[in-house]
C-alpha cells in the first residue's frame, strides 16, 4: 500500500523523524487554519500519489493567508495525471541550503537490506542513478545486524553530505531504518531530505510503501485504508475480496493462481486478443467466489467474452464446476464464458458441466484453444 | 535420482493439527511420503490418523529421525516455525504460507544464512517439491506428475508448476523432481540453487523454468545457464502484458520501469543459450522435443 505525502510523513513521525510543521486540509478554510498554526510562509502541496506535482502546479508557495486561499482554491479539484486534488498538505515553508536523498528498500538479489544516500536530491533520483551512478551511495544491512551509528556515519560522509548535516543526517537515517524495519514499510524514502539555512535537516517529503502482509501487527494502518481506488472496477473487486486489476481490452479474465492469470493474459494477447482485467481467485474458487468474480467482470461495458482457466492443484475442478453452474444461475451474464479445466477431479467436473453447455457456456480442452475461443467470440481475430 | 527429496526422506509437519496441515500432510503421506511426525506446541502425545505430534520439532526429529520440515502455519508464526526446524537440525524445510510479511523473511533468510548453513528453505508462498513417485511435500496434486525422469522442473508459480508438470506428463514426459520456489520477495531456495541440483543430478537430462516478471532472478539464472549448465534448459517467463507498477497477486510480481519485464527476462535467457517458449504449451512442446531427441 503507498501513502500518500501526508500520511508518510505522519508515519515518518512517530519514529521521530523530523518534518515541517504542518496539516491536512481538504477545504480552502481548512488550508488557511493550517496555515496560521503553521506560520507563515507556507507550502501548500496537493496529496496525489504520483510524481510531477510540482510541474503540474500543484505545489505552491504562499506568503500569507490570502495568497493560502487563492491557491488552495486553485489546486483543491485540480486533476494531476487522472488524479483528481481532494485534500492538501499544508506546511511551514522551508529555507533550504542543501537537498539530498535516502532511502531503505530490499534488495532482492543480495537478500539484504539496501540502503541509498546522495547529496543530489531534491531532482529525479532515477535520472540521478542513470546519468551519475555514482553520486548515489549503496550500502547494504545484513537484517540480523540493523544499522549501526557507526555504518549511517559512513555512509553520510561517503554520499558527501555537508559537514554540519552529517551529524543529524546519521541519526535520522537511523530513524528511517527503523520506520523501514519496525514499521514494515517495503519503502521508505526522503527527497528531498533537506538541510535548512539555519542547520537543521529533516524530511520535505514522504515516499512510503507498506507491505500489506505485515497488517496483521499494524491495526493502526486502518485509517490509510481506502483512500484511492480510482477504477470503480476494483473497487467493487476489493469489496468482494478478489485480486483484480482492471485492464482495457475486451476479453474478461478469471484464473486460479497469479501466474495462471498472469500467463493467461499473455495467451490472450498472443493469439491477436486483450485481456479486460487480471482476476486471480486464489485457491478457494467455490461458488460464491464465481459469482463475486463472474459479477465485476459482467461490470465491465468493454467485456465481450470471459475466458476462465481453472487449473485445480488444492482447487478441486468439480467444485469449480458447481460454482460456475451455480454463479450462472445467480449472474445475469452479459458475455459468454469460455472455460478451460484441467488438473484434480476435472473429470468430474467436466461431466458436471455436461448438461450446462451452451452458446454461453463453452468448454474447450486445452488453455491455447480457450484463448482462441475466447478472443474469436470478443471478436479479435481467430 | 532426484534433488532435495526423495524415497527415504523422513517428514515432520509443523502444524499437522490444523485444517490446512491435517488436509496436506494426510495427502503427502497417501502419495507415499514417509511422513512420521507432526508438530503443534501443546498437542503433544496426540496424534493425527496415526502419525504421532509433538510439541517441538527437536522432540520430533529425536523420536522419529525427521530431516525434513513442511510448516503449514498461519504468517504470523512461520518464521519462527522455520527457525524452530532448523536450530533442531533439519535440513530440508518446506514452507507454504502465503502472506509472511518481507521483513520477518529476510530476517530469517540471514539467520539461516549465518547460524545454520546446512539448512535450506523452501519458499515461503510456494507449492512444495515432488520427486515423482518418491516423495511429495506440499501442496502439488501428486497424480499430475509423472516419475522416472527426465525433466527436472523449477518454478516461481504455484499453478503454473502444476501446468508444466501436466503438460510433460500429457506427453508421457516424466520428472525427477519439481521445485517450487515461490513468488515473494525472499525464497529461501533460488532459481539457481535448483539450476545446481539439477545439473549434479545424473538422472536429470533437462530443466524447464517457469519465470515470472520483478525481481531480477530469472536474469541471475540465465547467468548461471550461460556459465554452467550443460543441460538443456527451455523456459517459460509469465507476465508478457502485465501493466508496469502493478502487482499481479504475488509480492513478488511486480515490475517498475523496464528491470524485471518479461521481455528482458526472455531476452537474457536466450542469449544464455536457453529455449524461450511463448506460452506453457510451447514450453512443454520444446521439452518434449528435446527428450526425445536425447538418445
Amino acid at each position: 500500500m503507498d501513502l500518500y505525502e501526508y500520511q508518510g510523513k505522519q508515519y515518518f513521525a512517530r519514529f521521530g523523524i523530523p518534518i515541517s510543521p504542518g496539516g491536512v486540509a481538504d477545504t480552502v478554510d481548512e488550508a488557511v487554519a493550517q496555515a496560521d498554526r503553521a506560520g507563515y510562509p507556507v507550502v501548500v502541496k496537493a496529496q496525489v500519489k504520483v510524481g510531477g506535482r510540482g510541474k503540474a502546479g500543484g505545489i505552491k508557495l504562499a506568503a500569507d493567508a490570502a495568497e493560502v486561499r487563492t491557491h488552495a482554491g486553485a489546486i483543491l479539484g485540480m486533476d494531476i495525471k487522472g488524479h483528481t486534488v481532494g485534500r492538501l498538505w499544508v506546511e511551514h515553508a522551508s529555507d533550504i541550503a542543501r537537498e539530498y536523498y535516502a532511502s531503505f528498500t530490499l534488495d532482492r538479489a543480495a537478500k539484504l537490506h539496501l540502503c541509498m544516500v546522495s547529496a543530489r536530491g531534491g531532482v529525479d533520483i532515477e535520472e540521478v542513478a542513470e546519468t551519475d551512478p555514482g553520486a548515489i551511495v549503496r550500502m547494504h544491512v545484513d537484517p540480523v545486524d540493523g544499522l549501526s551509528p557507526d555504518a549511517a556515519a559512513r555512509v553520510v560522509a561517503d554520499a558527501g553530505l555537508d559537514d554540519e548535516a552529517r551529524p543529524q543526517a546519521a541519526e535520522l537515517l537511523q530513524a528511517l531504518y527503523r520506520c523501514y524495519v519496525e514499521g514494515d514499510c517495503d519503502l521508505a524514502e526522503i527527497n528531498p531530505l533537506i538541510l535548512t539555512t539555519d542547520g537543521r535537516v529533516h524530511a520535505l517529503d514522504a515516499k512510503v510503501t507498506l507491505d500489506d502482509n505485515a497488517a496483521f501487527r499494524h491495526p493502526e494502518w486502518e485509517e490509510f485504508e481506502g483512500t484511492e481506488t480510482a477504477d470503480p472496477r476494483e473497487r467493487l473487486a476489493k469489496e468482494r475480496g478478489l485480486n483484480y486489476i482492471g485492464l482495457s481490452g475486451s476479453v474478461g479474465i478469471i484464473a486460479n493462481g497469479a501466474g495462471l492469470a498472469m500467463s493467461t493474459l499473455d495467451v490472450v494477447n498472443q493469439v491477436g486478443g486483450s485481456a479486460a482485467n487480471f482476476l486471480d481467485v486464489g485457491g478457494g474458487a467455490n461458488a460464491d467466489v464465481m459469482a463475486a468474480a463472474l459479477e465485476v467482470i459482467n461490470t465491465d461495458d468493454a467485456v465481450r467474452s470471459i475466458f476462465v482457466n481453472i487449473f485445480g492443484g488444492i482447487t478441486r475442478c468439480d467444485e469449480v464446476a458447481n460454482g460456475i453452474v451455480e454463479a450462472l444461475a445467480r449472474v445475469d451474464l452479459r458475455s459468454p464464458i469460455v472455460l478451460r479445466l484441467d488438473g484434480t477431479n476435472a473429470e468430474a467436473g467436466h461431466e458436471i458441466l455436461a448438461d450446462h453447455q451452451s452458446e454461453r457456456l463453452i468448454v474447450e480442452e486445452t488453455m491455447l484453444g480457450a484463448a482462441r475461443r475466447a478472443v474469436a467470440l470478443a471478436g479479435g481475430k481467430a | 535420482m532426484s534433488i532435495f527429496v526423495d524415497e527415504n526422506t523422513r517428514v515432520v509437519v509443523q502444524g499437522l493439527t490444523g485444517s490446512q496441515g491435517r488436509f496436506h500432510g494426510l495427502r503427502n503421506r497417501d502419495y507415499g511420503t514417509q511422513v512420521v511426525a507432526g508438530v503443534t506446541p501443546g498437542k503433544g502425545g496426540t496424534d493425527v490418523d496415526g502419525v504421532p505430534v509433538f510439541d517441538t520439532v527437536e522432540e520430533a526429529v529425536r523420536a522419529t529421525g525427521a530431516d525434513a520440515s513442511f510448516v503449514v502455519v498461519p504468517p504470523k508464526g512461520a518464521s519462527g516455525a522455520i527457525l524452530d526446524a532448523a536450530a533442531a537440525g533439519i535440513s530440508f524445510v518446506v514452507c507454504i504460507t502465503e502472506g509472511i510479511p518481507a521483513q520477518d523473511e529476510a530476517r530469517v533468510f540471514n539467520v539461516l544464512r549465518r547460524d545454520y548453513p546446512r539448512t535450506r528453505l523452501l519458499g515461503p508462498n510456494c507449492p512444495g517439491v515432488i520427486s515423482p513417485g518418491k516423495c511429495n511435500i506440499g501442496i502439488t496434486s501428486g497424480d499430475i506428475a509423472l516419475p522416472g525422469g527426465p525433466v527436472g522442473i523449477v518454478s516461481r508459480s504455484g499453478t503454473l508448476t502444476y501446468q508444466a508438470l501436466h503438460e510433460l506428463s500429457q506427453q508421457k514426459v516424466g520428472q525427477t523432481t519439481c521445485v517450487g520456489i515461490g513468488g515473494d520477495p525472499v525464497p529461501g531456495t533460488s532459481f539457481i540453487d535448483c539450476l545446481a541440483a539439477f545439473q549434479e543430478d545424473p538422472d536429470t537430462k533437462a530443466v524447464m523454468l517457469i519465470g515470472e516478471i520483478g525481481g531480477s532472478a530469472e536474469e541471475e539464472a540465465a547467468g548461471f545457464i550461460a556459465k554452467r549448465m550443460t543441460k538443456p534448459v527451455v523456459c517459460y517467463i509469465a507476465g508478457v502484458t502485465a501493466p508496469p507498477g502493478r502487482k499481479m497477486g504475488h509480492a513478488g510480481a511486480i515490475i517498475s520501469g523496464s528491470a524485471g519485464t518479461a521481455q528482458a527476462k526472455m531476452e537474457a535467457l536466450a542469449a544464455a543459450g536457453a529455449t524461450v517458449a511463448q506460452n506453457p504449451t510451447e514450453a512443454g512442446e520444446r521439452m518434449v522435443e528435446i527428450v526425445r531427441n536425447l538418445d
